[in-house]
């Protein structure tokens, strides 16, 4: 390209036609040198990108002029914006974490025995591809910890300091003398004192979640000064069981705490028996409330919800910077084996710190190989596609939508309306430039 | 109909999208015999059909070799039918008959001029065996274009008996009884339906079935070609409807957040799979293939299933698709396209496949003892019966931005209904904008 814009020499004196000559086949070897590559990038780069442009200004089937309907358009759709804001938030972070990712690997590696087993290890990702690599991640991020590794290893790490509660899916039958309390807790309706039989039904709980030892419910006959009772399964295997009524087949549930309450203090304690029977005893006179707290019915942890609205595009994220940590690793190491040594050797002699050299001598010479990681970075990250498009799940796609995405979605994925996406195009292209402009003048200046 | 495509999707949505545009591939060239009517003559059939389906095809194409001599070539095309056979017509070498999978691809078809109507002989089979319905479904601009050979019925609640025995309840017959019915299974301990919520076209389906038994088929083929808004009353009527199943966290496995991480097989394992973890899954007859298949479940005995229920008021819905068969204007060999669109249309060549398995046929005159197995058999009667009240399923009938596209219009804003179900005529009027949007393009 720079042979073009060379100047061609002055020009030449009349008469001097042989010179005259040699310069015009010069100039002719040197179009036919260039032009297959100016042809292909004319029809692979600059046609498109005009297309677009110009595509951009018709409506969807491409025969009506609209103007800046499209621009227009585009903004007023709330999901461009939720694209606008997620490629603000890949662009910012994603570089970024990357390039110190990699800054402090390759430092660290340095130090490291097997350096080279290392360096491999880390760029493997790299020779997976996207798709494949949304897969992989997909399926670490599955919500279900039995599929989604990641949420395995959280929940049992929960679990080790968290015991879960006995009856999870229990739920007291409605109308039957039970209220939920909003904290998950249950309390009788009505008061209950000394001398009264309760008997408190349950269902919800599979007939695997009740305890092998249970014995068919038997609510316990309280005496005077006792209040007793029975926390059972109200619910008969097969049908044909009464709500509300302890029938012969339907078993208690033990291990249940079950409380007394007294003006909204608990003034006792127990655990129901295999046959689900509890007995306050010695109590006073008075009107009670028997409370079943929340701690019986508390859900299992269900760990974190990676794939939610909230959480989608960090995730991402992270599968992007196991992509490419090894790349942003691999570059800066370049640059840091090619750093003067002698300068590092002095400020060590001088005294500094290892981390004074980091900080004073190392980063500020490695600033043009970190400035060109992160400009690759960001082009790179604007055009992020594959893995959005796999490891978001359906319902949150919108969530985690991005330009190119959006893009895709608006053209060809559904919308068919390639008007709008040639606009979408646009957008992201202008967004590009700067960042080209940036690295082909810092690539000019490097090589003057 | 997308039902294959969607299994397809649902199968793994990655794995499809690697390689469901590129699954062409070229079926084999069945052996003809010399002397008869089409001898010599290679009849090409192009359709979406791969795997078991493309087998069973084949034996119905076979069948046509027998009878008259013509050479069959069955071309699968994947996922996208439409630009397979449009860049098929373009190079020169389009097929000549065309198993059409959605009502939408058919009008393309048709509006592009690339159909030749069908004979005669096929109209008048049609006329006789047909339901009036699948004509208007095959019609284009006044012209029958389609003969629908092969049906799908999405009105069907799969179940565990294993599951309703241990409830001590038997399959409802109203909208509201399965409510009741789903109450008592979660009783026992073992929520009640498994709904794949991350897959938005279930939830599409869900919505379709409470909406036809409810505002009846004429409100349904308005609101299917957007004559009538989304906000009509009906609508909100109906996600109303559909809201009290959904809002209630016990009926559903998960809670409406573990539904909308269910995809189409994982709601089928929740209910078919080693370890149950619902009783119910409403999905169209091919939840029977997913149950039978992966999960080894005995169809009939171990996996059950009921027709959509009818919500008060209304009859029971019969939602469907099917796979059109269409002749090629640029086929070469018309007349043996057209003689095998005839022999399509017998109810002979229908028992071929449905003695196979994995087929429903719309034909009346088909003998209903030719189908392979009880449950298919049933399901082809709850189809027949249905006559003339059976509808398409009306998410395939819309703009693919509105009722078929991941992570958009109605399979994003019904997913969106399903998370929280509390306002029902604001989800009509985000569905609504969506649907004037997509129609509009």
């Amino acid at each position: 390209m720079t042979t073009l814009t060379t100047p061609v020499g002055a020009a030449p004196a009349r008469g001097a036609s042989p010179r005259r000559r040699a310069e015009r086949r010069r100039r002719i070897i040197a179009l036919a040198f260039v032009l297959p590559a100016l042809l292909l990038l004319g029809a692979l780069v600059v046609h498109p990108v005009l297309f677009s442009v110009g595509r951009s200004f018709f409506d969807a089937s491409g025969s009506r002029f609209v103007g800046g309907e499209n621009y227009a358009e585009m903004f007023r759709d709330p999901a461009t914006l939720t694209a606008i804001r997620n490629s603000a938030i890949w662009v910012v972070v994603a570089p970024t974490l990357l390039t110190g990712l990699g800054l402090i690997l390759a430092v660290l590696v340095e130090k490291v025995r097997w350096a080279t087993a290392f360096k491999l290890l880390l760029f493997m990702p790299m020779a997976v591809s996207f798709l494949a690599a949304g897969i992989i991640f997909r399926l670490a991020y599955e919500e279900d910890p039995d599929k989604g590794v990641l949420n395995a290893a959280v929940v049992g790490v929960h679990d080790a300091f968290k015991e879960s509660s006995s009856y999870p899916t229990a739920r007291a039958r409605e109308g039957q003398g039970l209220d939920r309390a909003p904290d998950g807790s249950y309390r009788t309706t009505g008061a209950v004192s000394p001398g009264d039989t309760v008997t408190l039904g349950f269902v919800g709980v599979p007939p695997a979640d009740v305890p092998a030892g249970a014995k068919p419910a038997a609510p316990v006959r309280a005496g005077a000064g006792e209040l007793g009772g029975a926390v059972y399964l109200d619910f008969t295997p097969g049908g044909g069981g009464r709500p509300g009524v302890v029938d012969a087949a339907e078993r208690g549930l033990p291990g249940m705490t079950v409380e007394a309450e007294r003006d909204g203090r608990a003034v006792a304690t127990a655990t129901t028996a295999a046959d689900g029977s509890f007995r306050f005893g010695e109590l006073a006179a008075g009107s009670y409330t028997v409370r079943l707290p929340a701690a019986n019915f508390a859900p299992p942890y269900e760990g974190v919800s990676w794939l939610g609205p909230a959480l989608v595009t960090p995730a991402i994220i992270g599968a992007y910077l196991w992509i490419w940590t090894g790349f942003a690793m691999v570059l800066i190491g370049a640059g840091l084996s090619s750093l003067p040594r002698d300068a590092l050797e002095a400020a060590r002699m001088d005294g500094a710190s290892e981390w004074q050299v980091f900080r004073r001598i190392t980063v500020p010479l490695l600033a043009p190989v970190l400035t060109v990681v992160f400009v690759t970075l960001v082009i790179n990250v604007m055009k992020v596609f594959d893995l959005i498009y796999i490891i978001a799940p359906g319902p949150v796609q919108e969530d985690a939508t991005v330009l190119a995405t959006q893009m895709w979605l608006v053209s060809f994925g559904g919308g068919n309306n390639q008007g709008l996406g040639s606009a979408l195009g646009v957008l992201l292209l202008l967004l590009v430039i700067p960042a080209m402009v940036f690295n082909v003048r810092r690539f000019r200046r490097s090589q003057s | 109909m997308m039902t294959r495509r969607r299994m397809t999707m649902a199968g793994c949505c990655a794995l499809a999208l690697a390689l469901g545009a590129t699954a062409c591939g070229g079926g084999p060239v069945s052996a003809g015999g010399g002397s008869k009517e089409f001898g010599g003559q290679t009849l090409s059939v192009a359709g979406v059909w791969s795997g078991a389906e493309q087998k069973n095809f084949q034996k119905v194409l076979d069948a046509f070799t027998e009878k008259t001599g013509a050479k069959t070539q069955y071309v699968s095309t994947g996922d996208n039918v439409s630009t397979v056979v449009g860049s098929k017509i373009e190079g020169g070498n389009a097929p000549d008959v065309v198993m059409v999978p959605q009502v939408g691809v058919l009008q393309q078809f048709a509006k592009k001029n690339w159909l030749t109507p069908l004979s005669a002989t096929t109209q008048k089979a049609v006329g006789a065996n047909y339901a009036p319905v699948w004509k208007e479904y095959g019609s284009v601009g006044g012209k029958l274009y389609g003969l629908y050979f092969k049906a799908a019925h999405k009105s069907t609640v799969w179940y565990s008996p294993e599951a309703f025995e241990q409830a001590g309840v038997k399959p409802p017959k109203t909208y509201e009884e399965m409510l009741r019915t789903a109450q008592a299974v979660s009783d026992s301990g073992l929520p009640a339906f498994a709904v794949a919520g991350e897959d938005g076209w279930t939830l599409t389906d869900w919505f379709e079935n409470v909406y036809l038994s409810q505002a009846g088929p004429e409100k349904y083929d308005r609101l299917a070609k957007h004559e009538i808004p989304w906000t009509d009353a009906t609508v909100v009527k109906a996600l109303t409807t559909l809201g009290k199943l959904f809002a209630d966290k016990k009926l559903i496995a998960g809670g409406q957040k573990g539904a909308l991480s269910t995809d189409f097989p994982g709601s089928v394992e929740k209910v078919f799979g080693p370890e149950p973890e619902a009783g119910m899954v409403y999905e169209g007859d091919f939840v029977a293939g997913v149950a039978k298949d992966q999960f080894g479940r005995k169809i009939g005995e171990e996996a059950r299933f009921f027709p959509f229920p009818a919500v008060t008021g209304g009859k029971a819905p019969v939602v469907s698709g099917g796979d059109a068969a269409v002749v090629l204007k640029d086929g070469r060999n018309q007349k043996a396209a057209t003689a095998f669109l005839e022999f399509l249309a017998t109810p002979e060549a229908a028992a071929v496949w449905a003695r196979a398995g994995g087929f429903l046929s719309p034909n009346k005159k088909l003998d209903l003892a030719s189908y392979g197995d009880d449950t298919l058999r049933e399901t082809a009667k709850s189809l027949i019966t249905a006559g003339d009240s059976v509808r398409f399923d009306m998410s395939d009938q819309a703009p693919a931005a509105f009722g078929g596209t991941k992570g958009m219009g109605e399979w994003k804003i019904l997913q969106d209904f399903l998370r929280d179900p509390s306002d029902p005529a604001a989800t009509a009027a985000r569905l609504e904008a969506a649907a004037a949007k997509a129609y509009k393009g």
